[in-house]
């Protein structure tokens, strides 16, 4: 893949241009890219883009709930993918709860990399017991299934968005932890940390500046495994009605509000919904999986 | 080797006792269950008897080291709801659950090896590929999903399978099971195969990967060159070597079955302890949410160990470096 990409960009090769091209090599994964950007574009402009508001509860009208796909408004309106039980615009909907996913996702994410990369990077540098101690503390928190720790959380906590996110932190961190102490540990021994040593530059410097850029292409495969992780467990919590609120209708909500009324053949509530996060985590898990070969350097040539 | 099954058993005792105290001290965040069991119109003088009634008017520190005695006693305080003994509540319902997770479990080897085996034999073949896509994709379903649809499909516009309930069940050296009866086995179809997806994909997985660096091996090209069919290397000299890790991950993933039950007891109406737990936040049962939460962790944290100690029994390396 990577021989027939070379010669493109003999003129300038940077390692960005190297990692596009070597990415491009997989056609599902430049197909899982696209598609991700799309879903993405969709859920940042749905408010240009949703033919209504779904929050808007003056907008709603009851006697169009539950219509099925392709019916039309009163006023004309096309509900592509129907409607759910209050009214509202099912297409419109999905691309609000998109919007949640996303960003409950992608928040948690950003902010168990934080606190994993600083552990990890304490843990590999200051090693001996604190580094014993703290890996300790990953292992065992990893040993515990993902949605048993947030049932605990959410059980004792209750819904809400902060408490959600919490639970998603607390479930992701340890992964985060675990892989940068083992790739501080494998760069902290290279020459350009030494050389950064032997010029006396402050150690916070030299873990910042030096090793944590360095230690950045793994986290970044295990940072796309874990938004799509993230994503469907909040998905799964929000809709076992121990996630976030009904005022924030994540996918996960949507997908439960159609439950009851699956039974009797209106499957559409629920289908979309849970379509819309089937495509959205196949498209991460797609890039991820490509991005993970490309950035590994044991698999290049 | 004692002293690392002394060491290991420390550890546990620690983070079982870790996990009461922060399973305890967050329960009390959740709302005083006070008010929602007793009349709205009742006054203060009845507010403070059913308080005290439950022992919620103690200090928290007393009521945890309450909690911790009556504990061990195997006394995890009553449902304010059914007013029956929480533990004993959890346990009722343990065999409901402990059926759909080893069926579920049952179902990832059986269908899993033989297909991961078949991906890892014709990595390039048209059916290999498409086992090698369906795991992947078994990864990024939604389970909930999935459940749903398997409900819609089979149940609602087919009409094949029921889609809620356990069915009838019949009594086995005392536990009441549905893995005897045929309208048992027709209710735990559905809710098994949902729960079973991610632990097939990740079985076909492993097999996959196994089977691919077994075939390579030195000893397989010495068995076709004695001769051996095919079917006898595959199911002899290749199935021996590749079940190491899938024993090691089915046995560790057990305890995340049990816990994920919680998502498709709910969706299929399965009277297991996860429904029960979803039904208890709801209704903010403390009790029995404490004894589901010490339980499951119990559950995993025993898991964890028996693994552990059953690797450093085969393996000497794990036990040399935990004690450096």
């Amino acid at each position: 893949m990577s021989l027939a990409a070379a010669p493109v960009d003999r003129r300038a090769e940077t390692p960005w241009r190297r990692l596009l091209a070597e990415f491009a090599g997989s056609r599902l994964a430049v197909l899982g890219l696209a598609l991700f950007v799309i879903i993405l574009s969709l859920a940042l402009l749905a408010p240009l883009v949703a033919p209504q508001d779904p929050y808007d509860l003056a907008k709603l009208d009851l006697l169009d709930s539950r219509l099925p796909p392709g019916s039309h408004a009163a006023d004309g309106m096309l509900y592509a993918l129907g409607t759910d039980d209050q009214g509202r615009d099912l297409f419109s909907a999905i691309l609000y709860g998109l919007r949640t996913s996303l960003w409950v996702g992608a928040g948690s994410a950003v902010v168990a990399l934080a606190i994993g990369a600083a552990v990890g990077m304490v843990a590999a540098y200051a090693g001996g017991r604190l580094d014993a101690f703290l890996m300790r503390i990953v292992d065992i928190q990893l040993s515990f299934p993902a949605i048993l720790v947030a049932l605990i959380l959410l059980a004792l906590l209750g819904r809400g968005v902060g408490k959600i996110l919490l639970a998603l932190v607390t479930v992701q961190w340890a992964y985060y932890a675990r892989t940068v102490r083992g790739t501080a540990l494998v760069e902290r021994q290279r020459e350009y940390v030494e050389a950064a040593r032997c010029l006396a530059l402050p150690t916070h410097r030299i873990v910042f500046r030096h090793l944590l850029p360095n230690c950045l292409p793994p986290l970044i495969v295990v940072v796309t495994v874990q938004v799509a992780h993230a994503i469907a467990l909040e998905a799964t919590l929000s809709f076992l009605g121990i996630g976030l609120p009904v005022t924030q209708p994540s996918l996960g909500l949507l997908v439960a509000n159609g439950y009851q009324y699956m039974l009797s053949g209106d499957y559409w509530i629920s289908f979309f919904p849970g379509f819309a996060l089937l495509l959205l985590i196949v498209s991460i898990n797609l890039a991820g999986d490509r991005l993970r070969d490309v950035l590994n350097p044991r698999l290049r040539r | 080797m004692t002293a690392f099954v002394i060491r290991r058993l420390l550890q546990s005792v620690v983070v079982m006792l870790a996990m009461s105290v922060i399973v305890f001290a967050g329960v009390f965040a959740i709302g005083n269950p006070v008010d929602i069991l007793i009349n709205p119109q009742a006054d203060q003088a009845e507010i403070a008897r059913a308080t005290a009634a439950f022992g919620l008017n103690k200090p928290l520190w007393v009521q945890y080291l309450d909690f911790l005695r009556q504990a061990a006693r195997g006394d995890l305080g009553r449902s304010f709801v059914f007013n029956e003994p929480a533990l004993g509540l959890i346990l009722q319902r343990l065999p409901a659950t402990l059926e759909l997770a080893l069926s579920a479990m049952l179902i990832a080897v059986v269908f899993g090896i033989p297909l991961g085996i078949w991906a890892g034999m014709r990595p390039d073949g048209a059916a290999g590929q498409a086992i090698t896509a369906g795991s992947i994709l078994g990864f990024s379903l939604p389970t909930f999903w999935v459940g749903l649809m398997l409900i819609l499909v089979f149940a609602v516009k087919l009409g094949w399978l029921p889609s809620t309930g356990r069915g009838a069940t019949v009594r086995v050296l005392g536990i009441d099971t549905s893995l005897f009866t045929w309208d048992g086995l027709r209710h735990l179809v559905l809710p098994a195969t949902n729960l079973a997806l991610f632990q097939l994909a990740l079985v076909i997985r492993l097999a996959r990967a196994g089977t691919r660096e077994v075939l390579l091996l030195d000893y397989i090209k010495f068995a076709r060159a004695k001769g051996l069919g095919t079917g006898r290397i595959l199911g002899v000299h290749v199935l021996k070597n590749i079940l190491i890790p899938i024993v090691t991950v089915v046995g560790i993933e057990f305890g995340a079955v049990i816990a994920f039950a919680v998502v498709t007891e709910t969706i299929f109406a399965w009277p297991g302890m996860g429904k029960l737990i979803i039904d208890s936040i709801g209704v903010l049962d403390r009790p029995v949410i404490v004894a589901y939460l010490v339980l499951t962790v119990a559950i995993v944290i025993a898991i964890n160990l028996a693994v552990d100690l059953l690797y450093a029994a085969l393996d000497p390396r794990v036990r040399l470096a935990e004690a450096k």
